[in-house]
């Protein structure tokens, strides 16, 4: 009787425009650009991804249910470029069908560099959805699924009855990601990401090399019924821009959306839930310790893609340098900018992991290279401090 | 095969590619006889990155008597490769006679009190490598010795054709299956040889008239270039930058090239020198090449400028020679930062090596930069690289600022970049180094017998 559990996760950052050290106006981020991709991913992702998700509670009766985490960055841009999209969202919404994850409103990494910082951006998230959706999320999902037993205790203590995180092989052992756990520290229910079926849509659908494309709906649901009896719930976690983006229209990504809950639920003990529900109805099965720190990303699901060089933690620790001084100017503006800067994005930009085999940290880079992005980045971090004194 | 400068006494450049490739070609059991237009010059000092034995001016007497033949069969890793020279006064980067040129004594004198001030920071580098005190140079430097009779005596394209004879001559008494010219000088003789004795002829295209000249070209030079690619069963770019170029401004089919990449040996010279405990205040940004303007110092000299007025504590060292250098000097003084700007002159063996260790930044601002193997050997002495766009070396390099050499606002933003931020200059330096070790001979010389097959086939299928 394995339930379905999806969550998507959307976001885009506030890319920076070109800001030289000879530069001295406060103005950082690259409004053209950011509204261009933003148009750009609501066409071949957003409208229609959110439409057939629609159409599937629709057609399901309420029995196709998913969850989204929208970070604070993309509601506010899709506020300024795409007000549509917000209003798709409201329409899901409305079905009663889907949950709200909460997270920190810049997908930042403040966890790692103050705790202030983080609740302070919770609570700024959890009161845009709430003013949005009319929803407070119970679940939450920290940038990049980073996580560990101090960030499962924090989340637990900010009262949230869930959490979600990457399904590490490392941590399951023989385990199977589809069962609920524990953290050893805290109550709160832990949700891990079940990574292979995760991937083989997220990244391997339209992959024509792999030995399962093509990847249909039937196949899939064969999958997932292969849980039945291993587990509660497959926790299917990925980007949202998966749907149109990544995977663009014509792999067949929206087709194999479309029929894919229809082949799951021809199995009578099949069901689709949001996080909330699935941690309502199963119990917690075993313990996930985890003390050093993961996250999604990668095959080495750490932080390298964040804080794997020198510049990226330079850039890290003196963006956080400047918190105390920032507040204290009492400027929202400035707070707002230096707020903007902490988006992980930034610092992923940063990485020179797979640099030179031209990757997928390529694909998202707005940048010839990492060190252009560092240059840009603390030019404009240089900015911001100027602005504090 | 026929070139005209080995072993490299010099940072870069053509007779570095040629070391280095025959070299390798030689280690993969090919054999090599290599045709110099002059008896190889050799000081000790020089050559820092291999052991050599060269011949005593006696056996070079005899070897010019005996029409130029001699063997430098001793020299590590050569054991394959002939070499033959002709008494022929060519110079790799000498340009027929210009009104740029100044006299050699002008030009001592107007770089002298720049000396006095770099021979200072060299000194103190040197003093604060205790290790090395001992058997440190006191003459640091030498205003150029290398180039010194660089002179444009006689007539250049007689030389080159009195050059063709000879090898041409020289090539009757040889048994070989491919003929490999590197650069215009030699083309000619590569195409009198490869039409004496019915072999193929592969050129290998290191530079062009209009890398070194701008739209200025010198026609008969530009004439031989086009003669001798054109001649050629096939011929070889050093970057997809000079492939295109050639196919553009020198109308050879495209499938008619291939790009093979230089590279750089892996130890960047012998001078070991422990780490300077006590790093001095003052960062050192270093121009090191020909001061031509090939190679952009007046782009260099534009963005030393606006680093300064961020980074005061900043010195530029402008190492080399060229007809640009006289310029430089007066558009340094006219930019009103003559203090901060240094002419060595031409620097060579350990002075290269010293100059590496002292600098925090090098930057290669070339207008028009066929490949560029200096960057690789700033990499390799672990020293972070700014290079333009504009350069062959670009398409291979990924751990390296990259700048258009003409703006010169994000050359300085860079630079400062640079100066400011240590975990930048840390990083660049860790993923260089490592990618620079990637950069091997022995992957150039592969593709330089590729292409070898692929010309005799053509030739035999002609």
């Amino acid at each position: 009787m394995p339930s379905v559990c999806f969550y998507f996760q959307v976001h885009q950052p506030y890319r920076l425009r070109r800001y030289s050290i000879f530069d001295t106006v406060h103005d950082y981020f690259d409004e053209i650009k950011n509204a261009e991709i933003c148009r750009k991913v609501a066409n071949k992702c957003y409208l229609p991804a959110n439409q057939c998700i629609y159409d599937l509670i629709k057609l399901h009766e309420g029995r196709f249910r998913v969850s989204y985490a929208l970070t604070g960055t993309v509601m506010d841009q899709f506020a300024a470029y795409t007000p549509e999209v917000i209003d798709s969202f409201k329409r899901l919404n409305d079905t009663g069908c889907v949950e709200f994850i909460a997270e920190t409103y810049y997908h930042s990494l403040s966890f790692l560099y103050s705790r202030d910082e983080f609740k302070a951006q919770i609570k700024m998230h959890g009161d845009r959805i709430e003013k949005l959706f009319g929803q407070r999320g119970k679940v939450f999902r920290n940038t990049e699924l980073i996580y560990n037993n101090e960030i499962a205790a924090a989340a637990a203590e900010m009262g949230y009855k869930a959490i979600i995180c990457e399904g590490a092989d490392h941590l399951l052992g023989y385990r199977s990601p589809n069962f609920i756990y524990r953290p050893p520290n805290a109550d709160i229910k832990v949700l891990t990401k079940n990574y292979r079926l995760s991937d083989d849509i997220a990244f391997r659908f339209g992959n024509r090399g792999w030995t399962e494309w093509p990847l249909t709906a039937e196949k899939f649901a064969h999958w997932v019924n292969d849980a039945n009896g291993c587990g509660y719930s497959i926790n299917l976690f990925m980007d949202y821009e998966t749907l149109g983006e990544h995977q663009w229209a014509d792999t067949g990504i929206f087709d194999f959306l479309y029929h894919m809950p229809g082949e799951v639920m021809k199995h009578p003990h099949n069901n689709f839930k949001t996080p909330s529900e699935v941690v309502d109805t199963y119990d917690v099965s075993d313990v996930y310790d985890c003390h050093n720190l993961i996250s999604w990303a990668d095959t080495e699901r750490d932080l390298s893609a964040w804080l794997g060089n020198a510049m990226q933690s330079n850039a890290l620790q003196e963006t956080y340098k400047l918190e105390a001084a920032v507040k204290a100017k009492g400027d929202e503006q400035l707070l707002s900018d230096w707020r903007r800067l902490q988006t992980s994005d930034h610092f992923y930009y940063m990485c020179t992991k797979y640099f030179a085999d031209g990757d997928v940290h390529k694909y998202f880079n707005p940048y010839e290279s990492p060190y252009d992005s560092y240059i840009n980045f603390m030019n404009v971090l240089d900015n911001v401090q100027s602005r504090t004194k | 095969m026929l070139g005209w400068e080995f072993p490299p006494y010099i940072s870069g450049g053509l007779g570095t590619a040629c070391f280095g490739l025959t070299r390798a070609m030689s280690s993969l059991g090919h054999e090599i006889t290599f045709v110099l237009p002059q008896s190889v010059e050799h000081d000790p000092n020089t050559s820092s990155h291999v052991k050599l034995k060269v011949p005593t001016p006696g056996q070079v007497a005899r070897a010019e008597r005996r029409r130029g033949i001699t063997r430098l069969a001793e020299i590590e890793g050569l054991e394959n490769v002939t070499f033959r020279t002709i008494p022929a006064e060519l110079r790799p980067y000498d340009r027929p006679a210009d009104d740029e040129t100044i006299s050699e004594i002008e030009r001592q004198l107007l770089i002298h009190e720049k000396e006095i001030a770099t021979e200072e920071i060299l000194t103190q580098a040197t003093e604060s490598a205790a290790a090395s005190a001992a058997d440190a140079p006191t003459k640091v430097l030498d205003g150029g010795s290398a180039p010194k009779k660089q002179h444009y005596g006689g007539d250049m394209f007689s030389e080159v054709h009195r050059y063709a004879r000879l090898a041409m001559e020289m090539a009757l008494e040889e048994g070989f299956e491919v003929v490999h010219a590197h650069d215009w000088m030699t083309f000619p003789a590569g195409i009198a040889v490869a039409a004496a004795t019915s072999r193929p002829l592969v050129v290998h295209v290191h530079s062009t008239e209009f890398d070194r000249s701008g739209e200025h070209v010198n026609q008969r030079i530009y004439d031989i270039e086009r003669q001798g690619v054109h001649a050629a069963t096939k011929v070889i770019a050093v970057s997809l930058l000079t492939k295109n170029l050639l196919v553009k401004r020198y109308g050879v089919a495209a499938e008619k090239i291939e790009v093979v990449y230089n590279a750089i040996d892996k130890n960047g010279g012998t001078y070991a020198e422990p780490p300077a405990a006590i790093r001095r205040d003052e960062k050192i940004v270093l121009f090191l090449g020909r001061i031509t303007m090939q190679k952009g110092p007046e782009y260099f000299l534009a963005a030393a400028k606006m680093v300064l007025e961020h980074v005061p504590n900043t010195r530029f060292i402008m190492a080399g020679s060229g007809d640009m250098i006289r310029k430089s000097i007066e558009m340094a003084a006219e930019l009103g930062i003559g203090q901060k700007v240094l002419f060595p002159g031409f620097l060579r063996g350990d002075d290269v090596a010293k100059v590496y260790k002292m600098a925090d930044l090098y930057v290669m601002p070339s207008v028009s930069e066929p490949f560029g193997i200096a960057p690789l050997e700033a990499m390799s002495h672990d020293v972070p690289v700014i290079i333009s766009k504009q350069s062959g070396v670009s398409e291979i390099l990924t751990h390296v600022l990259k700048v258009d050499f003409w703006d010169i606002h994000e050359m300085a933003n860079k630079i400062i970049a640079v100066l400011r931020h240590p975990p930048l200059q840390r990083t660049l330096k860790e993923h260089g180094t490592f990618e620079v070790r990637r950069l091997d001979w022995r992957t150039a010389a592969e593709g330089c017998v590729d292409v070898y097959g692929k010309a005799i086939a053509a030739w035999r299928g002609h």
